[in-house]
């Protein structure tokens, strides 16, 4: 298991929170967030870190994206 | 009403943190140090792997490395820890209003009011380590109590990530056997003095005459009886509520040591400067100064005396602190750490006797400007011309270097 940091395109609310709809894989492909189905505070004790999780379907794969204070990653 | 009290302590919680973003470095040893550049090379901080090599807190990084020699050591990152301990406080939130942090690692939470709403004691605090755990990935240990005295005793007994319980029916059993040193507010010396008279567990201390120990060790005496007796009724103050400030002060361990009055000077102005800067900010005069000066061998002493009228001027406080240090310090070792404090503080605006030949009416304004200067082009826009002798001594800034203060029981 390692951390994978990855560029992502989000809409922010006018409420300030954020929601991820497509990471940038580092060798460029684009990967659209098919559905996002869960938010929550947690710890990544696989890939170390901690932040915002959001459970995301991602070509019929669930992963979880972390945001720790405004730098996205994944468990991969 | 009985009521229902948790003691939260994160374990290992430096070394906790740094491991959370370092799983390689989960099991291997691991201590956090201060940084030995500027002379702050101890040990904060250390994991189990390294805690069972016997690696100390408080010991210097070489002392440590003697011990283990593939000890990885990594420099604290202090925001980094303040941001957890509020998302913790922010999790205890959930569950009551009364959370009075001791350190940054460790509070108290009063539950009795959410009993109906979330279970009896060990469930809300089972809930709490497992959110600290899936949350934030650390792991705290619980104890559930009475009162404050046993719910921080139950939180050192079964760690890490575990709860124990201390009630009215169990304490003689649990809490009796233990060591009287475990008991809040005896140290080496008041450990001691127990022992002198046969008094080696908390038990032993309970069973005996309280007024029998307030002739020995005074109020303090009566106090610990009750301690050990599970009478303690302290509350457990509510988010927000500020404890009363006694006193107001500043330390640091130099750069190098200290050779003579001229090095102390430096230190001892950029101290007062602090000082009298936070006195400032919360409307508060001194009227007493104490210094604390450690040599290079680590022997310290303090030393107060009395201003001649209250103050929150540098120049007052640098002044009197001087004053004590010349007339106390021989110059037999270089000094290591200098601290200043004022101290018997009253409020500015209470009245106060002028003094007929005083002129210096001008100082406050000038040190208030000196404050709105540094507030918005930083501290070390404007300086004292003397600070300029040796950047490399003053070059800190106590007043918001230091993010952890240290805190006492009776507020």
């Amino acid at each position: 298991m390692s951390k994978r940091y990855v560029e992502i395109i989000a809409e922010h609310n006018l409420e300030g929170k954020a929601r991820p709809l497509s990471l940038k894989w580092s060798d460029g492909r684009v990967f659209d967030i098919d559905r996002i189905i869960d938010i929550r505070q947690a710890a990544s004790l696989k890939a170390g870190g901690q932040g915002v999780r959001y459970t995301c379907r991602i070509c019929g794969k669930e992963v979880y994206l972390f945001c720790d204070e405004g730098r996205w990653f994944l468990e991969t | 009403m009985r009521r229902t009290i948790l003691h939260v302590d994160l374990n290992n919680y430096y070394a906790s943190v740094e491991c959370l973003y370092r799983p390689e470095l989960r099991s291997l040893p691991l201590a956090v140090c201060g940084d030995a550049e500027a002379r702050h090379g101890i040990v904060l901080a250390k994991n189990y792997p390294a805690k069972n090599l016997g690696i100390k807190t408080g010991e210097a990084i070489w002392q440590a490395r003697q011990k283990c020699p593939d000890l990885m050591t990594i420099s604290a990152d202090f925001g980094k820890y303040l941001r957890f301990s509020r998302m913790a406080r922010k999790i205890y939130s959930e569950y009551t209003d009364q959370i009075e942090p001791f350190g940054i690692d460790e509070a108290w939470l009063d539950v009795t009011g959410s009993l109906d709403l979330f279970g009896d004691g060990s469930s809300i605090a089972y809930e709490i380590r497992r959110r600290l755990k899936t949350e934030l990935g650390l792991s705290g240990s619980v104890g559930v109590s009475y009162n404050k005295i046993f719910a921080k005793l139950g939180s050192d007994m079964k760690k890490p990530d575990a709860t124990t319980i201390i009630n009215a029916d169990n304490f003689r059993e649990v809490v009796w056997p233990l060591p009287v040193g475990e008991l809040l507010y005896v140290g080496r010396s008041t450990r001691q003095k127990l022992q002198s008279r046969a008094i080696y567990t908390i038990g032993d201390l309970a069973k005996r005459d309280a007024v029998a120990l307030r002739l020995f060790l005074g109020v303090w005496g009566e106090t610990l009886w009750g301690f050990a007796n599970g009478l303690d009724s302290t509350p457990v103050r509510q988010i927000g509520e500020e404890s009363i400030v006694k006193s107001v002060g500043n330390s640091t361990t130099a750069i190098r040591d200290l050779a003579n009055i001229e090095d102390v000077k430096l230190i001892i102005y950029v101290l007062a400067e602090s000082v009298a800067a936070r006195l400032r900010r919360h409307g508060l005069k001194c009227t007493k100064i104490a210094i604390s000066v450690r040599n290079t061998e680590l022997f310290s002493f303090e030393r107060q005396g009395k201003l001649s009228g209250p103050t929150f001027l540098s120049d007052d406080i640098a002044a009197k602190a001087l004053e004590l240090f010349q007339a106390n310090y021989k110059w037999d070792k270089p000094i290591r750490s200098l601290g200043v404090r004022g101290a018997d503080l009253v409020t500015e605006g209470q009245h106060l006797q002028l003094d007929l030949f005083d002129q210096r009416e001008d100082i406050e304004p000038l040190e208030r400007t000196i404050d709105s200067l540094r507030g918005r082009f930083g501290h070390y826009s404007i300086q004292r011309c003397v600070m300029l002798l040796d950047r490399k001594l003053t070059g800190f800034n106590p007043k918001e270097d230091h993010v952890i203060h240290p805190i006492s029981y009776f507020k």
